[in-house]
């Protein structure tokens, strides 16, 4: 559905050249639900916007369900959904005339624009709001009414921005559903950004993740998080004077990197942590170094993308305090 | 609804684009017309504001010009001041329509357009062509006010008038969402668009003919187009339709127009726009 080579994006400011994305290959076949993940500002809207032909490449190309990027853009724009994060609905404008003229630039006709989108609204639970003004939707109506205008010309491929940034915890989980049926139900290949862990994990069947303009893993969730050796054990000291003493217990572990100490916590990553924990906490209480908690956590994303770029995706997030 | 029933409408349904029929430029241009056209008469607040400013400079300021009309050689004053008026009205009615396409843009709807295949131009020139039927209804309705208030021209000259307010709102509304597009912001295109529109309005004589001005501003007003559209629309309500003074006019207005909508067209071709 998309093959990209060495995509590449060059923006020019006052102080140079800003390589946004540094050459990209990707490759999605039909009927997947593929994630690009990476924290803000890492490339990913970027190479939406050259895969969507609202950008175009300083290097490399492209082929999008079926069309050359470059040589064929109309095409491209005709085969291709795009759900911008911004939005794409008039506030003062009434929901179902947005779809009807969205459709129309599609050249559908204006019977089947209203067919089809009514279908849609009923789907996307969005039944009573076919004359209400966009401004007056909740946040997550308005985003699937989003949904519903980069559907409304029956794409094979649907591009999504960010689609549940924004959105409460609840509205997110339900958008995933609409998300996944698209694929189970329609066959459309579904290609989308975020920067949310748990989202690409539940959603994606594969996910690329991208940090400073390249692509630095690609896998499944489960091929990505087995990339990353064994399982975190976090102990919290009782009192922080103990941590030297909780660290080289952690260490005698045999892990592949030595404990990281933060203050009372010690961290630890070891390839069997479930199987490790209990020798350890006796050979603590042998010692007399008390503790105030014990978690043991299994790889997550986060960690796959600490592995391969070094930091946290969630440092990266609270303004870039990454370590 | 059943996810079988909606496998089934989706198969039934027949997916190959290319057999769509080919969206034209002609056909674009009028559905974003249409639509820009109808959030326009949904709220038609800001085109009745847009047509009381020219109404209370006729009413308010026209009688003043009154007793000058004699010695500017004109029958009555309004023959004098309404082309002036349909000029300004054309360009300051439609100056500042890029704060709608602001608010547009941040809604998302300039790049959900830009992601259908329509042309980019269309998707300008759709907003224009409502603009310049505004303009041209508010120039219509302008027009007869004055009358009442004692405007006498020759039929054939005020409709030229009105097909001139309707060629620059072509040229003024194309700058300002190209202009307004290319800034993305409100802050940045209040005091540019107000920073031309002051002086361009104090150097064509719309108020006063610059008949009056001493030669070194006359030279001045000489650079501004927008003075040789006055007296073009003034030479026209004179009934002088084919003096070079009116022609002079009516060539400048057509080439701003295409100069302003062709400017523009490159604005939303661009990348990023």
């Amino acid at each position: 559905m998309i093959h990209a080579r060495g995509l590449a994006r060059t923006y020019r400011n006052r102080r140079g050249a800003v390589e946004a994305v540094r050459g990209v290959d990707l490759d999605v076949a039909e009927g997947e639900i593929v994630g690009f993940l990476g924290p803000n500002g890492a490339g990913k809207t970027t190479t939406l916007r050259m895969l969507t032909t609202l950008l175009t490449p300083t290097r490399g190309e492209a082929t999008v369900a079926g069309a050359d990027l470059l040589r064929q853009p109309s095409e491209v724009r005709r085969r291709i959904g795009y759900v911008a994060q911004s939005g794409s609905t008039g506030g003062e404008a009434r929901a179902g005339e947005e779809v009807i003229d969205h459709a129309l630039l599609y050249g559908e006709t204006k019977a089947a624009a209203r067919a089809r989108g009514q279908e849609l609204f009923g789907q996307l639970e969005l039944d009573g709001l076919w004359d209400r003004k966009c401004s007056t939707l909740s946040g997550g109506q308005r985003r699937r009414l989003d949904i519903v205008m980069g559907l409304i010309h029956t794409p094979p491929l649907v591009f999504l921005d960010e689609p549940t940034t924004g959105l409460d915890p609840q509205a997110r989980v339900n958008l995933w559903g609409h998300i996944r049926a698209l694929r189970d139900e329609r066959g459309s290949t579904v290609f989308l950004t975020t920067h949310y862990l748990e989202e690409a994990d539940a959603l994606c069947d594969r996910i690329l993740i991208i940090d400073n303009g390249t692509i630095v893993a690609a896998g499944t969730p489960e091929e990505l998080k087995r990339q990353v050796s064994g399982d975190a054990i976090i102990l919290t000291a009782t009192n922080p004077a103990d941590a030297p003493g909780i660290a080289a217990a952690a260490a005698a572990l045999g892990g592949d990197t030595p404990p990281h100490v933060d203050g009372a916590n010690i961290s630890v990553r070891v390839p069997h942590g479930g199987t490790a924990l209990p020798g350890l906490l006796r050979a603590l209480d042998a010692k007399g170094l008390a503790l105030a908690a014990v978690e043991l956590r299994r790889p997550s994303l986060d960690d796959v993308f600490l592995t391969v770029t070094g930091r946290s995706l969630r440092d990266g997030e609270k303004k870039g305090a990454a370590a | 609804m059943s996810a079988t029933a909606d496998r089934a409408a989706t198969a039934a349904r027949p997916p190959a684009p290319a057999t769509r029929r080919r969206s034209t430029f002609v056909r674009d241009t009028l559905i974003v017309f249409r639509r820009a056209l109808r959030l326009a008469l949904r709220n038609p607040v800001w085109t009745i504001l847009g047509l009381t400013q020219p109404i209370l400079y006729l009413v308010l300021f026209g009688p003043l010009l009154e007793p000058l009309a004699k010695t500017l050689g004109a029958r009555n004053a309004y023959q004098l001041f309404v082309p002036g008026l349909l000029v300004q009205l054309g360009m300051f009615g439609s100056m500042f329509v890029g704060f709608g396409l602001i608010g547009e843009w941040r809604d998302g709807v300039i790049e959900a357009e830009r992601v259908t295949p329509a042309p980019r131009g269309a998707l300008l020139l759709g907003r224009v062509l409502r603009d310049v039927l505004v303009l041209a209804v508010q120039g219509t309705v302008l027009s007869g006010v004055a009358y009442f208030f004692g405007l006498r021209a020759p039929l054939g000259g005020i409709v030229l008038g009105i097909v001139i307010v309707a060629l620059l709102a072509m040229a003024f509304s194309s700058a300002s969402y190209a202009t307004a597009l290319a800034l993305k912001s409100e802050d940045a295109l209040a005091p540019l668009a107000n920073g031309i529109a002051l002086p361009a309005l104090l150097l064509s004589g719309i108020l006063l003919p610059m008949t009056l001005a001493p030669l070194w501003l006359r030279r001045l007003s000489d650079l501004n187009p927008l003075k040789h559209i006055v007296d073009g629309v003034r030479a026209l309500f004179r009934g002088e339709t084919t003096s070079s003074t009116a022609i002079w006019g009516m060539v400048l207005t057509v080439l701003l127009g295409a100069i302003g909508y062709l400017a523009g067209t490159r604005v939303f071709r661009r990348d990023n726009a």
